[in-house]
């Protein structure tokens, strides 16, 4: 068999398994040729809508999670050891309020892998906005009191999406460093475990509240993500507004270099190479679209000093779409795949780092999340 | 007493496809068992599907209805809706979505 261009300039990179959760349930792209073409399968759990997915392979067996919920019955947690040919849902809840907590799960947001030698931890963010940890593989789930018990919980207002905590950072070199963030509260973090919790939005102005230039807390954060050289630097998307910290968000410095454009929901950091991030800008908070028709990933690889469009393969007229929060992803490998879903049911992937772009399914239930990686050939 | 419970089509693969589940139910204190006291029953039995019906605070969820003979428990007394030897518990889905 003769190799294409495209699969011999991906030898050295693996497939990918890139879970896409819509609307209306769970879809698959998987691919057989180092990227070139992916197989759409799905949707499973049709029906139910999937704001959650993980693809965790630090025990070296690769386990799937989603989160999922239906509008009859309630919120699920499933996993799978197989790629998804088939799924678990523990007996007893994984993910739920104790009843003294006085809540009941509406949504689950976030499922994230924990520290890389620790493959049993995991993290879920969940609306009502709290966090949750598993030291079982996501088996089950323990409400992490510290933010719980915050007190600035009860003053917490829900963004457009509702009160839900959407980002979980685990600082790479130390464990019991997490970032978390929520909207509309902002980024709260812990230096221990999670035992105790600090706002920590300096330097991001909420232009929708009167008194917006120095809030402790009440920023719509939609995504931080961490570089991938730096652990102290996090880029971050907020509701108005990209910004940058240097000092693990201890204080955050407005990004200008993308002119006119400063909302949007996603915010994506390149897996390995330093100083390199993407965004997916759209126009204004009332439109809540890709400006002018056309569909453009933003790069930087100065760490947000400058941003460069990438458009290639992207569409140029009449694209009017919206990427949420979690419909932009990476696959972690070295060029990066990059994966975007959008809300009218398109997934465009790059597997040259975003200089190029091509569709790889259409006419799918609106994309809420998406999440990628390398998968054994 | 058994109270027997009717399971949805969507919700029957999680009682292995059956249609009808039963549950053993022991009467309150005025004798009679409550649709709270079968659900708590059911949460025993088949938690997974229990939690379909309910959240963890207890309540029905909004798009759930659930019928003591031809009643729906909402018009009566809620999860406080006596169930008596013969009748029987319906889960049915609200015609609801989008």
């Amino acid at each position: 068999m003769t190799m294409t261009a495209a699969a011999e300039q991906a030898v050295g990179t693996k497939d990918a398994i890139v879970l896409v959760g819509t609307t209306k349930g769970l879809f698959t792209l998987r691919s057989g040729d180092g990227r070139e073409r992916f197989e759409l399968t799905g949707p499973t759990f049709a029906g139910e809508e999937v704001y959650a997915t993980c693809i965790d392979a630090r025990s070296g067996a690769t386990r799937l999670f989603t989160g999922s919920i239906s509008n009859h019955w309630g919120p699920v947690l499933r996993r799978s050891d197989d790629l998804g040919a088939t799924w678990t849902e523990d007996e007893q809840a994984a993910l739920r309020f104790p009843e003294d907590a006085g809540a009941s799960l509406a949504r689950i947001w976030q499922l994230a892998a924990g520290p890389a030698d620790e493959p049993d931890v995991m993290y879920a963010g969940v609306e009502p906005a709290a966090l949750f940890r598993s030291d079982d593989g996501g088996r089950s789930f323990s409400l992490v009191d510290g933010l719980w018990d915050h007190p600035h919980r009860t003053q917490w207002q829900p963004g457009g999406g509702g009160l839900c905590l959407h980002t979980v950072l685990v600082h790479p070199d130390d464990p019991d460093r997490l970032l978390i963030a929520i909207s509309a509260a902002g980024v709260y973090r812990s230096d221990d475990g999670g035992s105790s919790w600090r706002a920590s939005n300096r330097g991001i102005v909420v232009g929708f509240l009167p008194e917006g230039e120095d809030l402790e807390f009440g920023q719509c954060v939609h995504k931080v993500a961490r570089d991938a050289g730096d652990p102290e630097r996090l880029y971050l998307q907020h509701h108005g507004g990209i910004y940058r910290s240097d000092d693990g968000g201890g204080a955050w410095t407005a990004m200008t270099g993308i002119a006119g454009m400063d909302f949007g929901f996603p915010v994506v950091a390149h897996p390995s190479r330093p100083s390199t991030a993407y965004l997916l800008p759209l126009e204004s908070d009332e439109y809540r679209c890709t400006p002018d028709g056309q569909c453009i990933v933003w790069r930087t690889t100065d760490a947000g000093e400058t941003w460069e469009p990438l458009t290639t393969g992207l569409p140029q007229r009449d694209a009017h779409v919206t990427v949420l929060r979690d419909g932009f992803t990476t696959d972690g490998q070295d060029p990066a795949g990059l994966y975007v879903g959008t809300r009218t049911g398109e997934v465009y992937a790059s597997t040259d780092d975003g200089d190029s772009w091509r569709l790889l399914a259409e006419h799918l239930p609106p994309v809420m999340s998406v999440r990628a990686a390398p998968i054994a050939v | 007493m058994n109270v027997r419970i009717r399971v949805p089509t969507q919700l029957r693969e999680l009682v292995a496809g059956a249609a009808v589940v039963e549950v053993a139910v022991g009467g309150g204190g005025d004798g009679r068992a409550t649709v709270a006291t079968v659900l708590d029953r059911l949460a025993a039995q088949h938690p997974a599907l229990e939690r379909r019906i309910r959240d963890e605070q207890g309540r029905t969820r909004a798009h759930v209805n659930l019928f003591v003979g031809s009643d729906n428990v909402r018009d009566r007394d809620g999860p406080a809706t006596p169930i008596v030897a013969g009748e029987e518990l319906s889960i049915i889905p609200a015609v609801s979505g989008g």
